[in-house]
């Protein structure tokens, strides 16, 4: 089954440990939901705040995230489901849209499986 | 052009879209199928000169096109290694079926086709350029020619929809009810689209892109047969037939824009206004309107004479309730200025000029400088046509506002 890694992009610095009760709750019912429309969450990550981030390019290392932007990537989980449409109405649903949002994209080289 | 190359580019442009679709449900590969496709019409040619025209052209290029396929397949193991297209079978595949001389019933996939082109995960010019290439069997220079844009740019275009397709596994199969409205009005867009970009060329001399627009108007054609129950694509095709009706008289011989109030309407066609205001009428019967149809009963309005205005504002107003968008509002203030005068219609469009989305629209300075005019004021009109004039960029609308300009300014 294809497998996408579903980026979670929030307002910076997107620090875990700044969530609001509302937006926990939403967490706590994703995996359910997740599951109701036939994905599979196959391993996921929270990132600590972009202001943890150390970025090295060239030879350069610099305090913060890679690319300076109002969102910064605040974690990301691998996600199997049978199709792309799957993938986003997973994706439309992940609490992340409500103040950021999350970007879908297939991983390189799964195992192809023939037709589906 | 002989009887059977006649043939051939008849079944070209009648069948492509269905040997396509269903030859890409044996090769799992959209790139394959094209390839095939596109093989089985030269095949024809010859087999055709050789035996006669068969009775069902497209039974038969949908089975030497899904040969060719198999053949390609058995031959070469490296397709497998490709990303299949994701299909989502609706029966139990049978491996013999595509190889029976005389297969009871090929499947119809045209809507997969279509949804698949239109899909939203794909950019709307990729969309656009998918439908053409794949729906409608346009070669890519025709359509980078019809999109102003290099052969090489169009290519590449269509070779990253279709690597998207294949790598982010968006599935080939008709949405599920659900999901069904928001992707239909995808499809419905890329259709309009295509239709406005012939219709209006956004630049250079000519009008009207005549291919685009048929190939628009057939586009709709086809999707009603295959979707007879949904309102807004009989709203779409009746829109698309009665703005169609008046092409010919929408330029004069030197290809200037001729005013709808100015058209010579012997020129329009009176059998495409007729069926587009029974397909309008019949959306609305269904009780469930949406905005093609809405503009559609517009455009039936503007086809009798003398124009029912009072009844096109309240139609603005039922599109607006629908389809709450500025450019909807600046053509309700133009009706509104033959209901209620010029004067009122200028205050809804100067509240217009705040909004933000119409900055860079040439029909809003396009608009205020026709109701200045209208009511003598021949100063700022003259202003207002200046700045449309620097927005407009076809060249018959640009000539059109020029004229206009040179009379206020006389």
């Amino acid at each position: 089954m294809p497998q996408y890694a579903v980026i979670i992009h929030s307002p910076a610095p997107a620090d875990p440990a700044a969530l609001t009760p509302d937006y926990l709750a939403l967490l706590e019912r994703y995996p359910a939901q997740v599951e109701e429309l036939g994905g599979k969450e196959i391993a996921g990550f929270a990132l600590e705040a972009s202001t943890t981030a150390t970025s090295v390019r060239g030879d350069v290392v610099t305090d913060g995230p890679f690319a300076e932007a109002k969102e910064v990537v605040a974690g990301f989980f691998v996600l199997e489901a049978p199709d792309l449409d799957v993938a986003l109405a997973v994706a439309k649903l992940n609490p992340a849209c409500l103040d950021g949002g999350v970007e879908v994209r297939p991983l390189f080289a799964w195992a192809p499986d023939g037709r589906a | 052009m002989n009887e059977i190359e006649e043939a051939v580019a008849d079944a070209h442009r009648r069948e492509w879209a269905f040997v396509l679709a269903a030859t890409a449900r044996v090769t799992g590969d959209l790139d394959l199928a094209e390839e095939c496709v596109q093989d089985a019409y030269l095949a024809a040619l010859d087999a055709w000169t050789r035996d006669g025209v068969p009775g069902k052209p497209g039974a038969w290029l949908t089975r030497t096109a899904t040969r060719k396929a198999l053949d390609l397949l058995r031959r070469d193991r490296v397709f497998r290694a490709k990303l299949p297209l994701l299909v989502e079978l609706d029966v139990e595949p049978d491996p013999d079926m595509s190889l029976t001389d005389e297969p009871d019933e090929i499947p119809d996939d045209r809507l997969r086709l279509i949804f698949t082109c239109c899909h939203p995960a794909l950019a709307r010019e990729a969309q656009v350029a998918l439908t053409l290439r794949l729906v409608c069997g346009v070669a890519t220079p025709d359509i980078s020619r019809a999109f102003l844009v290099s052969e090489t740019t169009m290519a590449a275009r269509l070779t990253r929809a279709k690597k998207k397709i294949a790598a982010a596994r968006i599935p080939y199969r008709v949405p599920g009810a659900a999901d069904l409205p928001e992707r239909l009005d995808a499809v419905l867009s890329v259709i309009h689209l295509l239709y406005t970009t012939g219709h209006t060329a956004p630049s250079g001399a000519g009008l009207v892109r005549a291919d685009l627009v048929d190939r628009a108007v057939e586009l709709a054609r086809m999707l009603l047969a295959l979707m007879p129950d949904e309102p807004e694509v009989r709203g779409l095709l009746a829109l698309l037939l009665l703005t169609d009706a008046r092409r010919a008289a929408r330029t004069d011989a030197e290809g200037r824009l001729v005013l709808l109030e100015d058209q010579d309407r012997s020129l329009w066609d009176r059998a495409a206004i007729a069926e587009g205001r029974d397909l309008a009428v019949a959306a609305f019967r269904t009780g469930r309107v949406g905005r093609y149809a809405v503009q559609a009963a517009i455009a039936s309005l503007h086809a009798v004479t003398p124009t029912d205005w009072p009844q096109v504002v309240g139609l603005y107003d039922l599109l607006l309730r629908i389809w709450p968008s500025p450019v909807v509002a600046l053509n309700r203030a133009v009706a509104v200025a033959m209901v209620e005068g010029p004067e009122k219609a200028l205050a809804e469009v100067a509240r217009l000029a705040a909004d933000d989305r119409l900055a860079g629209y040439h029909y809003l300075p396009a608009v205020r400088a026709d109701l200045l005019r209208r009511l003598s004021r021949f100063g700022e009109a003259a202003d207002a046509y200046r700045a449309a004039i620097a927005l407009a960029d076809n060249e018959a609308e640009r000539e059109f506002l020029e004229s206009r300009l040179a009379e206020v300014s006389g």
